[in-house]
């Protein structure tokens, strides 16, 4: 299983990849929304390439008032 | 909306016929080859379904009479990068029912409704095998349009959801209803409940969707599906169809009922009001 760590950089390696963003200019503390200039539509994308990619279902429920790669990290490391 | 039906390009040259084989839309078009019809949804930002929509759902739905003696297999899919189709037009619902009073914008939601449930019943029951070719955003009345379909075939980074709760309504174009029936109450129960949105390996582990392909291979995936449905007799396949598939009537009455009792509450208006004035930017989020 992941370490903690381990899945936060996947989530920022994922992120950078879809969104083609430079993964050295995200970090864990980044509001993703602003980082990566998404929207609510694009926000679901990344949902399901984390789901995909993890193999968890998140609830988007639980994403409310998440905004940071580090408590997204936390709460996909909770489901694996 | 005036103006929707004059904008409906039949290309075939035969407008008295009800076969028109072609047709072209602000929000869709729709084209008959080699049995196979397939119904593009176009509209900016991602086929909201309002009133123009519908004019031009209807347009189709009876040039569908027309063609499905020639058909054998339907397809609906979306020509727009967010998705298959985020549900119904909020706004305009919102918009339209501020300049009316309570009354009237019930009478005007449940007439709405009435003609979108014709429509949706037609593909329901059409004695060809319809699929819808689905990817991204598939809410609400989107998701309803899809499960009007007999297979769903997914891209990979398809969603489903309804998320009507949260404007303190139910789904009000069949949804309920047509998923109950292909899947069970318990199934209806999370997703209606909790408003929580599936991705396309979650649908397809209930029973949801046929086929799960790469992403922007749902097309491809039908198409490939639709030839094959043409290997088979279609007298056959469209009485297996029926006897497969009944149509919930009651219980699709029943629902333009509670929508509209619904709808009537205040706590509608102030939920819509939210929705179309959110700067959140998880607005979609229940």
């Amino acid at each position: 299983m992941n370490t903690a760590e381990q899945t936060l950089d996947e989530i920022l390696g994922l992120a950078a990849a879809h969104f083609r963003v430079p993964r050295e200019k995200l970090r864990p503390d980044d509001d993703f929304f602003k980082t990566l200039g998404i929207d609510s539509l694009q926000t679901l994308d990344l949902l399901t390439k984390l789901e995909n990619h993890f193999r968890v279902e998140l609830p988007d429920y639980e994403l409310q008032g998440v905004s940071d790669f580090r408590t997204l990290a936390g709460k996909i490391q909770a489901r694996l | 909306m005036p103006g929707v039906t004059k904008d409906i390009q039949v290309t075939d040259g035969k407008a008295e016929s009800k076969a028109l084989s072609h047709g072209r839309g602000s929000g869709l078009s729709w084209s008959l080859a080699d049995g196979v019809i397939e119904l593009a949804l176009h509209r900016e930002p991602c086929n909201e379904l309002g009133s123009a929509s519908l004019e031009e759902l209807e347009k189709f739905a009876t040039a569908l009479e027309g063609m499905q003696a020639k058909a054998h297999a339907l397809v609906i899919h979306s020509a727009m990068k967010p998705g298959f189709c985020a549900g119904a037009d909020l706004r305009e619902l919102y918009q339209r029912s501020q300049a009316m009073e309570k009354a009237e914008a019930v009478k005007g939601v449940r007439e709405f409704l009435e003609r979108i449930h014709r429509v949706l019943n037609l593909i329901d029951a059409a004695p060809l095998t319809t699929i819808a070719a689905v990817h991204g955003v598939t809410f609400g009345g989107g998701f309803e349009l899809a499960l009007a379909c007999d297979l769903i075939i997914a891209d990979k980074m398809a969603r489903f959801c309804f998320p009507e709760l949260r404007l303190g309504l139910i789904p009000g174009f069949g949804g309920i209803p047509r998923l109950k029936r292909d899947l069970g109450n318990a199934v209806v129960r999370d997703l209606l409940l909790t408003g929580r949105s599936i991705n396309a390996t979650k649908a397809q582990q209930i029973g949801l969707v046929s086929q799960v392909v790469g992403e922007g291979e749902a097309l491809r995936a039908a198409r490939a599906t639709a030839a094959q449905l043409g290997k088979f007799d279609r007298a056959t396949a469209a009485a297996a169809k029926k006897f497969i598939k009944p149509i919930p009537q009651e219980e699709l009455r029943r629902e333009i009922d509670i929508f509209c009792e619904l709808f009537a509450r205040p706590a509608v208006q102030a939920g819509l009001r939210k929705f179309v004035e959110s700067t959140d930017a998880q607005p979609y989020l229940p």
